[in-house]
């Protein structure tokens, strides 16, 4: 009985270590794979025209659903705190603790999210099809350094991108919010903005913005390693997209808390009050 | 560059393992003449593919030596040897064109990476004339890839292999997949290809013993990861080697 309770114990931890080791082995690999990236991309010849031509893509082919996801952001999100706060006599607060949320936590985590699917599921099946189709190949033996070429552009591209998206966000939400204090609920219009004013500090925007070039980094990183390395013809562009769209989703959510703390820490390490 | 050598390529004991067991290639050598057309036959899964992949420098050997036009690739850093594909061109098996790019746009692509002292008409003046080159008609240089048949694909693959006048051409399965009469239409084009500039070496790896023995002037057959015969086409029909009768019994009967 011990020993069989010992037997899976031990192949429990194996299991654990076995997981663990993957893990920190392919965290490894796709920050080599992002550092190999960038530092071609410091040699000529420089790709401004690809970056360009991917922030395109990644940025303004993303306004509409970003403005659409963040009006109904504002509005839902806005209702659901002044239901709250109505209870405890506080509806004037409801302007500044929705604008905190959303530019600090909604906003870079939302466009994150939104722009991981959209464009980052994009990169990594646009990249994937062009691996299994052996055009990757064709551009190695044309003398093409295809890491310069194909996976630097995306990264400088999502990291440019995400903070003017997140901002759109902020906007709208901001808007979608509005409309429903002002517009829906009868809260008082100069309440409502005067409370925000005195409450949010270009500071908590800036938490935001960073938050979301950090998010673009990590999506852009992920999606092109899945799709750069991908094996096994159509099957294999699919797990690449679905792989590196999930793990692109959960390691924003993740790194969200993290980052909240490590910003949280270096502003009181600079005496802001936060 | 220009190599004055004999030997464009040369393998010597090349060794390959991918999971530190099975070696799928096991000692290869072999030496392709500079300026001939030769192809690479033989069964599936004896290290056709890989080889062609040690000699683009897609692949590192375990051990031994890859020599392509005098340089030993092996020892190449990335940069290198990204610098010394230039030499190359290769028509893959789906001619692996850029979907997103015109045929014309495609046959300029090397030309805008690697030729930047041309004018944009002048490198459209190279492409155009490449294209024509292979027989493709003008009144399909715009279209996509999407929007052309698998021929004019190849054809387009091959003009844009063509692009930089490399020294070395390579096909990878130039025919695999297509029908009798298209097939026919790629081979000549191989030959017409090679014809039409004096010195380039080709290299084609295919499952048409047919083509490679009508268009091939030297033949190597590999097995089990070694080059098991080489020689002209004529030497394999009289040879006493059994695998490679049988090979050529079965492969003949069946085109």
């Amino acid at each position: 009985m011990i020993s069989r309770t010992a037997a899976r114990i031990d192949q429990a931890w194996r299991f654990f270590v076995q997981e663990a080791t993957s893990f920190v082995r392919e965290v490894g690999s796709i920050l080599l794979f992002a550092y190999d990236s960038i530092r071609l991309s410091f040699t000529p010849p420089y790709r401004y025209v690809e970056i360009i031509r991917h922030m395109e893509f990644i940025g303004n082919e993303s306004v509409f659903i970003i403005s659409l996801t963040g009006l109904f952001t504002g509005l839902a999100l806005s209702f659901q705190i002044y239901l709250g706060f109505k209870m405890v006599n506080a509806v004037n607060l409801v302007g500044p603790t929705v604008a905190l949320g959303i530019s600090r936590e909604l906003g870079p985590v939302l466009t994150g999210l939104i722009v991981a699917a959209r464009a980052g599921g994009a990169m990594a099946a646009r990249l994937g099809t062009m691996r299994v189709n052996e055009q990757i190949d064709a551009l190695d033996v044309m003398g093409v350094n295809t890491k310069q070429y194909l996976i630097a552009p995306r990264i400088y591209a999502a990291v440019i991108c995400m903070p003017l998206l997140c901002a759109i966000f902020d906007f709208i939400a901001m808007l979608g919010a509005w409309f429903l204090c002002v517009k829906l609920v009868d809260l008082d219009e100069a309440i409502f903005w005067d409370k925000i004013r005195s409450t949010i500090d270009v500071r908590h925007i800036n938490e935001g913005l960073i938050k979301a070039g950090v998010f673009g980094f990590v999506f852009a990183v992920i999606c092109t390693y899945r799709g750069f390395y991908t094996t096994g013809g159509a099957k294999g562009v699919g797990e690449a997209t679905n792989r590196g769209v999930v793990m692109s989703m959960v390691m924003i959510i993740v790194l969200d808390y993290f980052l909240t703390n490590l910003l949280r820490m270096a502003q009181q390490m600079m005496g802001i009050s936060t | 560059m220009t190599y004055t050598g004999k030997a464009a390529i040369r393998l010597v004991d090349v060794k390959k393992t991918f999971d530190g067991k099975e070696y799928v290639v096991n000692g290869m050598n072999l030496e392709i003449p500079k300026g001939s057309l030769t192809a690479i036959i033989g069964f599936s899964g004896t290290g056709k593919s890989v080889i062609l992949k040690h000699i683009l420098g897609l692949y590192k050997p375990t051990s031994g030596l890859v020599e392509v036009l005098g340089k030993n690739i092996v020892d190449m850093n990335a940069d290198e040897l990204t610098k010394f594909r230039r030499n190359f061109g290769v028509l893959f098996q789906g001619a692996a064109l850029f979907d997103d790019m015109t045929v014309l746009e495609n046959v300029c692509f090397p030309l805008v990476e690697h030729r930047k002292e041309l004018t944009e008409s002048q490198m459209i003046e190279i492409a155009t004339k490449k294209l024509k080159q292979v027989g493709l008609d003008p009144k399909h240089f715009e279209k996509l890839p999407s929007q052309i048949s698998g021929g004019m694909q190849k054809r387009t693959g091959l003009a844009r292999a063509l692009a930089l006048d490399p020294e070395i051409l390579f096909y990878d399965e130039p025919t695999t997949g297509l029908d009798p009469i298209l097939t026919e239409m790629v081979d000549n084009l191989i030959l017409e290809t090679h014809k039409h500039r004096e010195g380039i070496t080709s290299v084609m790896v295919s499952h048409d013993l047919d083509a490679a023995f009508r268009i091939a002037d030297y033949v190597a057959m590999l097995d089990a990861g070694k080059v098991l015969l080489f020689g002209k086409p004529e030497v394999f029909f009289n040879t006493d080697i059994e695998l490679v009768k049988r090979f050529v019994a079965k492969g003949m009967k069946r085109q």
